[in-house]
């Protein structure tokens, strides 16, 4: 019996430091864009993923897509971290074979775009012309119309995305579809 | 020409002379073509014993070793062959059969998704989808696996692309943009590090295998003598520089010398050189001395990973070596010999104590004995556990290449067919395979591979019937509750030995190890010795997480 309980007490300090350590990293967590070329073949982005499962690394979102150059690709991870973190994940990237260049992004002079697409409730037409009208302000486009519903898609940066989306929460939400973010820096 | 002869002719055009593997059906191909080819294969009894070997060839010879197994679970048990060589960045390429392309996705018989799996613990891996593609894909596997930080890749050959015709036989069909290892140390580093050198009073290289795949001995013994500092190694280091020297410490870590893990503790500049600060080495990140650290390694991301660095310098150890030589000798520096002075005092002061005619046999003394017999080129390997860390701590290995563990993934049954490998290597020279009761018999059906190959290699098997580690473990930290740690009195491995027709021969008292590896070694034949070893000897250790200095249990030395 007092073994089992020396075990319980023991699983339950490491649970503390590991909380503790949680918590003290998440001081200084912060959001961060990397951009990264890679070769355009199959499996590339599983290996690129199965390096963040396996370093234990937070992202928020990946897109991928073809780049300027033929056969690159071009990845955008959004990575949630602290400085140290963000370090490993450029260097654990740069090291796969299949990566050309990694970059980590200048939030302050990087734009950050996601596209959504939200199916929406239509109880009525005053709330038909009530959905609308938000769309026209948010430069949303009204993607198809059914007899109970609207498609609307929209892109942004996440925040203009995020406060669309919860006052559309009021005419009720059928379907959300994003894209997550991906970005460009601008030439300053 | 066949994509399996293509494998061949690719192979050969490496420089590769022999292949360590087990055929089987989706492999079929590959081994029909070898049938008549003149590529050594050495068949091994499991397929693990394939990538150790592959891996003690490469690790004594410094050239890529390969290894061959058929798909599904041929290529499972290659699994921890490839961790093994990953984690210690040993050159291997392991090639395995895959069911053929229409039936891939489908389960077939046999079918595993061997890219999947190796993802994480290869540098690299390919799945060649045409046969035309398989010697560009040889030429460049062979290129990343023995260039910058090496590491194993996996070529995954469906049965079709074995059998398939090539239209042509090209080299470049493809390039790899992505691959640059830096070797060359920024200058500007490299001097800011002359500096941080030349202001400190008692600097201490830390040298881990990277120095020894760089090759770069000669020139760490040049700065050794260059700047007054004692070298201490990981164990992945034995051998980077001679042990024998007044300076060379020792290895540090949880298991490591007295002398060695003191000086890193009382150092104000710490050389680094192609180590990785695993948790076996600093014990804990948090208590490590945290001074003036220079970090020279030729993989950025080691940098910063586990400590935090002063001075980082990213290339080869051998040419930022000889480059910070360089810039130290142009700037006619001078250096105190005070600190030298205390720290060669230091190592006789705590030299372990090697000598005891205990019965039942210490460990220590068996080793003193196998010491007394070698010449600096014999080989050793070792399996991993007690007697791994005995040897590293005990035995003074003088030349690079010549002590070869498992070290970062600690696979017990790695040792002896990494023996196999290493005598198929280089068999000029002897080699020995220092193994365990436990990890021995993990492997022991390759006893069958030497006897049909002759390869006369010695086996000293340190007998204590215990998985010594685990049982000193839980001596230490688990209440001397001895779960499972045990292993009975069976089998008696010198009738396990004769049944391969292998000799064997008992070794239990001081004394009688030292004539029976002489015997061995006259005989030409392999040999096994059961040496039986004290079950109660335990190292003295740094429980992870304490500081370097804190060792726990009693530390003999050689003055009273």
């Amino acid at each position: 019996m007092d073994h089992t309980h020396e075990t319980i007490n023991k699983v339950k300090i490491e649970t503390q430091c590991l909380r503790t350590k949680e918590f003290k990293r998440s001081d200084r967590m912060k959001s961060h864009i990397i951009s990264t070329l890679v070769e355009n073949r199959p499996g590339v982005l599983q290996k690129a993923l199965s390096l963040f499962t396996r370093r234990g690394f937070n992202i928020d979102s990946i897109t991928v897509g073809e780049s300027e150059t033929e056969d690159l690709a071009r990845m955008v991870f959004i990575v949630n971290g602290d400085k140290k973190i963000l370090e490993q994940v450029t260097k654990q990237l740069n090291k796969l074979v299949d990566v050309i260049k990694v970059r980590s992004l200048n939030p302050e002079i990087t734009i950050k775009r996601e596209l959504c697409l939200i199916k929406v409730k239509v109880e009525n037409e005053q709330k038909r012309g009530e959905i609308i009208q938000l769309t026209d302000i948010f430069k949303g486009i009204i993607l198809d119309v059914g007899e109970n519903s609207l498609t609307v898609e929209i892109t942004g940066n996440p925040s203009k995305i995020n406060s669309f989306i919860s006052l559309l929460k009021g005419f009720g939400i059928k379907k959300i579809a994003k894209t997550g973010s991906t970005a460009i820096e601008r030439d300053v | 020409m066949r994509g399996g002869e293509a494998i061949i002719k690719a192979l050969k055009e490496e420089g590769t002379d022999v292949i360590f593997g087990y055929p089987g059906g989706q492999i079929l191909p590959f081994y029909d073509m070898i049938y008549e080819s003149d590529l050594k294969h050495i068949l091994v009894r499991h397929e693990q014993s394939a990538t150790h070997a592959a891996d003690g060839y490469a690790r004594t010879s410094g050239k890529v070793g390969v290894c061959v197994t058929t798909s599904g679970p041929g290529a499972t048990n290659m699994i921890t062959g490839i961790a093994t060589a990953n984690i210690d960045s040993s050159p291997i390429v392991a090639i395995s059969g895959q069911v053929a392309t229409s039936l891939i996705g489908n389960d077939a018989f046999q079918e595993v998704d061997m890219i999947g799996i190796t993802m994480p613990i290869t540098k690299h891996n390919y799945q060649p989808n045409t046969p035309e593609i398989i010697p560009s894909i040889i030429k460049k596997s062979f290129e990343i696996a023995s260039s910058g930080r090496p590491g194993p890749i996996v070529i995954d050959v469906p049965k079709n692309v074995q059998e398939g015709e090539l239209k042509y036989y090209e080299k470049d069909l493809f390039q790899t943009p992505g691959y640059n290892p830096n070797l060359k140390g920024n200058i500007k580093q490299i001097r800011k590090a002359t500096e941080l050198i030349k202001s400190s009073k008692k600097p201490v290289l830390l040298v881990g295998g990277g120095v020894i795949i760089a090759d770069a001995s000669k020139e760490l013994k040049e700065l050794s003598n260059l700047i007054n500092a004692p070298v201490t190694t990981t164990m992945m280091g034995k051998g980077a520089y001679p042990e024998d020297d007044d300076k060379a410490l020792g290895m540090i870590g949880m298991h490591g010398r007295k002398a060695a893990n003191l000086s890193i503790e009382e150092c104000d500049c710490l050389i680094v050189i192609g180590c990785r600060f695993a948790d076996r080495t600093s014990c804990s990140l948090d208590n490590f001395n945290h001074t003036k650290i220079i970090h020279i390694d030729i993989d950025p991301a080691e940098i910063g990973k586990n400590i935090n660095i002063d001075i980082p310098i990213v290339g080869d150890g051998k040419q930022v070596l000889k480059s910070l030589i360089f810039e130290i000798k142009k700037n006619k520096y001078k250096f105190s010999n005070n600190w030298i002075k205390k720290v060669i005092r230091m190592r006789t002061d705590y030299y372990p104590k090697l000598n005891y005619d205990d019965y039942p046999l210490k460990p220590q003394q068996v080793i003193k004995e196998i010491s007394e017999v070698l010449n600096d080129d014999t080989i050793i390997t070792t399996d991993v556990g007690q007697h791994q860390m005995w040897m590293a701590h005990y035995f003074n290995t003088n030349k690079p290449r010549k002590f070869i563990s498992s070290g970062g993934l600690g696979t017990m049954g790695f040792g002896f067919p990494a023996a196999i490998g290493a005598k198929v290597a280089l068999p000029e020279y002897d080699v020995i395979s220092v193994t365990g009761d436990g990890g021995f018999l993990m492997v022991c059906q390759d006893l069958a591979t030497i006897k049909e190959y002759d390869l006369p290699i010695i086996i000293c098997l340190f007998e204590n019937r215990t998985l010594g580690m685990v049982y000193q473990w839980q001596e230490l930290f688990y209440g001397k509750r001895f779960s499972h740690s045990k292993l009975g009195n069976y089998p008696d491995f010198i009738k396990l030995a004769e049944s391969f027709g292998i000799n064997g021969e008992y070794v239990k008292k001081a004394g009688e190890t030292k004539h029976a590896v002489k015997r061995a070694i006259k005989s030409g034949e392999p040999t096994l010795l059961n040496i039986t070893i004290d079950k109660s000897e335990a190292l003295p250790m740094v429980p992870p997480g304490c500081r370097l200095s804190e060792i726990h249990g009693e530390y003999k030395t050689e003055k009273p």
